[in-house]
């Protein structure tokens, strides 16, 4: 018996997933993911489940696996690397395959095009400039994640999809217990029910009421047969949280890094060319990484990879962080560079799903990190490094506050 | 240098589209990809070739006549 349970299971050797960062480096991946990837491309953890996936730490195999349609982001499918045991699928085409995926992304495309969203870089360059007014004629110091980082990327959000800013606080807290990787299930659920019954209470309002923004071309699918109202819903949650958490991390957690770098910070305050700011930005996005919890898909055949045979059915989890630090696709890859060219980082994953939302997240980016060091040239950080509140808990990485002085 | 583009692959993220404007554009109604000019001379080859590299969905095809 005890011979058979050692052969079958040598776990001594299989880490557990999540992985902690180190003491002191909060700007790195966990030390065992990089470990890992000088083992192999493909090696195995072990989630809280007491399952095994497939680790894939390099970022060519993340790549091909994650362009791969023999590869599922469907979260019902057994063997799905779940990261709770909730496995109902409540937030829009994030988890779902094509074609079904294609066919409702593809509706909402239309406001994330370059085009559009050069367009929308005035309207957002307003948008910062009034809060960076605003912090200016206020107290100092301040948290620049309350008063700056998370207002920039809700007001937004709010303008594209038609959602009333005033309701921030309410949509902020239900986002921020959806991807916190400590709350429960219940408390999960909960708040994605909030949303949701919020969006479809916006979408309805658009069916009587419609105007100019993303919910109200939504509602006239509903209202044409096209989409069933409760999925309206959804794809309105999905683009609420993913359009406003995200982004407010990169721009404070982005802050703090070049706090640590001020000659880097000097560059960019100091320049003129868009180009530089334009790969500060690519760079801040791969260095920083900040959707840490590792991209999650099921194999839906057999597929041979390095050497390796991931069967159908197996767990894959790819954490783009590590890929981004790859030192075969970047040189000296944790050293953080804004002059390098890092355009072909995985921040924004890879495949069918790679983030919608991209082009509106640079520009958003672009304009900050272009605006808020040169209007607030004597920007430091208030306190102490150690005593800042890292997001070790959150699926996206960032600082709870950071208190500048100016 | 030619290029061909692949509609049904295509997510939309526009990443063709910020590295080579002269080359790809992007549908209005769904952010699908427009190819503008299906043989770039130089000095566009370059953006084309890390355009095609870095498309999420591979639907950007270049063969050499
Ligand atoms: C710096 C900011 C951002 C980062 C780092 C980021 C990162 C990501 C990543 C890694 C994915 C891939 C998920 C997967 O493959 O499983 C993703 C998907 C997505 N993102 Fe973003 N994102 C950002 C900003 C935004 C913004 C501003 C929006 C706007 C609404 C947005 C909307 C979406 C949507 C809708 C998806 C799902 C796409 C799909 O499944 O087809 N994101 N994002
Ligand atoms: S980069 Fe690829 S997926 Fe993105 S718009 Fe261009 S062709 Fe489509």
């Amino acid at each position: 018996m005890t011979e058979t349970l050692s052969s079958d299971e040598p776990q001594a050797g299989i880490p557990e997933y999540p992985m902690r960062r180190a003491q002191g480096c909060p700007f790195d991946p966990p030390p065992t993911l990089r470990d890992e990837q000088e083992k192999g491309p493909l090696t195995k953890v072990r989630l809280w489940d007491g399952s095994r996936p497939w680790l894939v730490t390099r970022y060519a195999e993340q790549r091909a696996l994650l362009a791969d349609p023999r590869v599922s982001a469907d979260i019902t499918r057994p063997g799905y690397p779940s990261q709770s045991s909730s496995r109902s699928n409540s937030i829009g085409f994030i988890l779902m395959d094509d074609p079904e995926h294609a066919r409702l992304r593809r509706m909402v495309t239309a406001p994330f095009t370059i085009k559009r969203t050069e367009a929308l870089r005035p309207r957002v360059q307003q948008i910062v400039d009034d809060l960076i007014d605003d912090m200016l004629a206020g107290p100092n110091p301040v948290d620049l994640v309350e008063s700056f980082a998370l207002p920039v990327p809700s007001l937004v959000i709010c303008d594209l999809l038609g959602v009333p800013y005033a309701d921030h606080d309410f949509f902020q807290d239900n986002s921020k217990t959806i991807i916190n990787r400590d709350s429960t299930d219940e408390q999960r659920a909960g708040a994605l029910g909030r949303l949701a019954e919020y969006l479809d209470r916006l979408v309805g309002e658009k069916l009587d009421r419609p105007s100019e923004d993303l919910l109200s071309q939504l509602a006239a699918r509903v209202g044409a047969g096209e989409l069933p109202r409760g999925e309206a819903a959804r794809i309105g949650v999905l683009l609420l949280i993913a359009g406003h958490e995200t982004t407010a991390n990169m721009i404070a957690l982005g802050t703090l890094a070049l706090l640590q770098h001020p000659e880097q910070l000097t560059a960019l305050r100091e320049t003129q060319d868009p180009k530089l700011v334009a790969g500060a930005v690519e760079e801040l996005l791969r260095y920083l990484h900040i959707t840490h919890s590792g991209r999650r898909r099921v194999a839906l055949e057999d597929i041979e990879i390095a050497g390796q045979v991931i069967r159908a059915g197996d767990g894959l989890i790819l954490p783009n962080d590590i890929g981004n630090r790859d030192p075969r696709a970047f040189s000296d890859p944790d050293r953080l560079d804004i002059h390098r060219d890092a355009r072909h980082h995985v921040a924004f994953g890879f495949g069918v799903h790679q983030c919608l939302g991209q082009p509106l997240a640079r520009m958003e980016l672009q304009v900050v990190y272009s605006t808020l060091y040169r209007r607030m040239p004597t920007l430091r950080l208030a306190g102490a490094l150690e005593d800042i509140p890292f997001k070790h808990d959150g699926s996206v990485y960032g600082v709870y506050e950071l208190p500048v002085a100016w | 240098m030619k290029v061909t583009v692949d509609e049904d692959k295509c997510c939309g993220a526009g990443q063709c589209v910020l590295l080579a404007p002269e080359v790809f554009d992007q549908r209005d109604d769904d952010g699908i990809v427009v190819l503008l000019d299906a043989e770039p001379r130089e000095p566009l080859q370059a953006s084309v070739r890390e355009a095609a590299d870095v498309c999420p969905a591979a639907a950007i095809r270049l063969s050499t006549p």
